[in-house]
């Protein structure tokens, strides 16, 4: 099995067969993370939103992580059968910790995003 | 990181959500304006499993030194000044002949950032988190590791507390000559991210 999925190495990871492993042949070499670790630009956005605010000291780490938990069993008790979406897990679980620590209220968030989403685009 | 479809990602509502976050986040100065550039630039550059490499490199040379790596991690490591802050407490367990261990977080995606770097995809699928528990024989030859019927696995389940990472034996034909020829960098660079994890055996 081995010998068969060596040569079909997915750089984004998208090889991903349903209900089974996602084979990514050889390893990553390691003197870098060897593979697209953020599969969207707004991803890597969430996860630097997330770390700089737990850095300045709003949360401690393990705060996002509960929330994080807490998402994650959310989907997987409701979403089988749907591919999953770690960072859509992610970004819930950085709403709910902004909303609760008062950082950026759900309120707030929703009238910008009402905006944005308003932004007639240049393409 | 970007594959030239950009413009599409960033229609999508979580994009809208992220952007609109960062916004309301910098008017109220939470943010610096660099400052989220600058930690995804930390972690997509300087913090990844070439930090792992050579803790496990140094290891296979240093006897002294792997021993204490065994013994405590953290303090093990201590003196290779790694960023990342993400190993309250780091855990090596090692590899042998008659026994293999792996890595998983079962609850969401704990992860030894600071010798591993950010965890692949899979490593946060929920496949492999609660298959690599109940069948890891099966889970680890589909992932291309076919271990002996006579190795005994064990899997390591990561919190908030504790992050594990696995000292991988070298590869079979390097002879102890060429391994105490070999300066540390030059082994580093056979030692792969899945080998620590381990979800390969380095070949």
């Amino acid at each position: 099995m081995a010998e068969d999925t060596e040569g079909s190495f997915s750089a984004d990871g998208s090889s991903f067969a349903e209900g089974s492993m996602p084979l990514e042949g050889r390893a990553a070499p390691p003197m870098a993370n060897g593979e697209v670790i953020f599969e969207a630009p707004w991803q890597g956005r969430a996860f630097g939103l997330a770390r700089v605010l737990c850095e300045a000291g709003h949360y401690s780490w393990d705060e996002f992580r509960e929330h994080l938990i807490a998402n994650i069993a959310h989907w997987e008790s409701d979403n089988q059968g749907e591919p999953y979406q770690y960072f859509d897990c992610f970004l819930s679980a950085l709403m709910e910790l902004l909303d609760q620590t008062g950082l950026c209220q759900s309120e707030a968030l929703g009238v910008r995003e009402a905006e944005f989403t308003a932004r007639p685009h240049d393409h | 990181m970007s594959h030239g479809h950009d413009h599409e990602h960033e229609l999508l509502p979580q994009a809208i959500r992220t952007e609109a976050i960062e916004s309301l986040l910098l008017e109220k100065g939470l943010l610096t304006p660099n400052a989220v550039d600058e930690v995804i630039a930390r972690y997509a550059e300087r913090i990844g499993p070439m930090n792992g490499a050579k803790i496990v490199a140094k290891a296979w040379k240093d006897p002294e030194f792997k021993k204490r790596l065994l013994d405590n991690g953290t303090d093990a490591i201590e003196e290779f000044d790694l960023e990342g802050g993400q190993v309250e407490k780091l855990v090596v367990v090692e590899n042998t002949p008659t026994e293999h261990n792996a890595v998983v977080c079962t609850l969401c995606s704990c992860y030894p950032w600071a010798v591993l770097g950010l965890p692949p995809k899979w490593y946060k699928d929920p496949a492999y988190r609660s298959r690599i528990v109940r069948e890891p024989r099966k889970v680890l030859a589909e992932m291309g590791l076919e271990l002996a019927s006579d190795v005994s696995i064990k899997v390591w389940d990561s919190s908030a507390e504790v992050r594990y990472m696995v000292l991988p034996m070298p590869p079979e034909h390097l002879s102890d000559e060429v391994l105490a020829q070999q300066s540390e960098a030059q082994l580093a660079e056979l030692i792969s991210r899945d080998s620590m994890i381990g979800v390969e055996v380095l070949g």
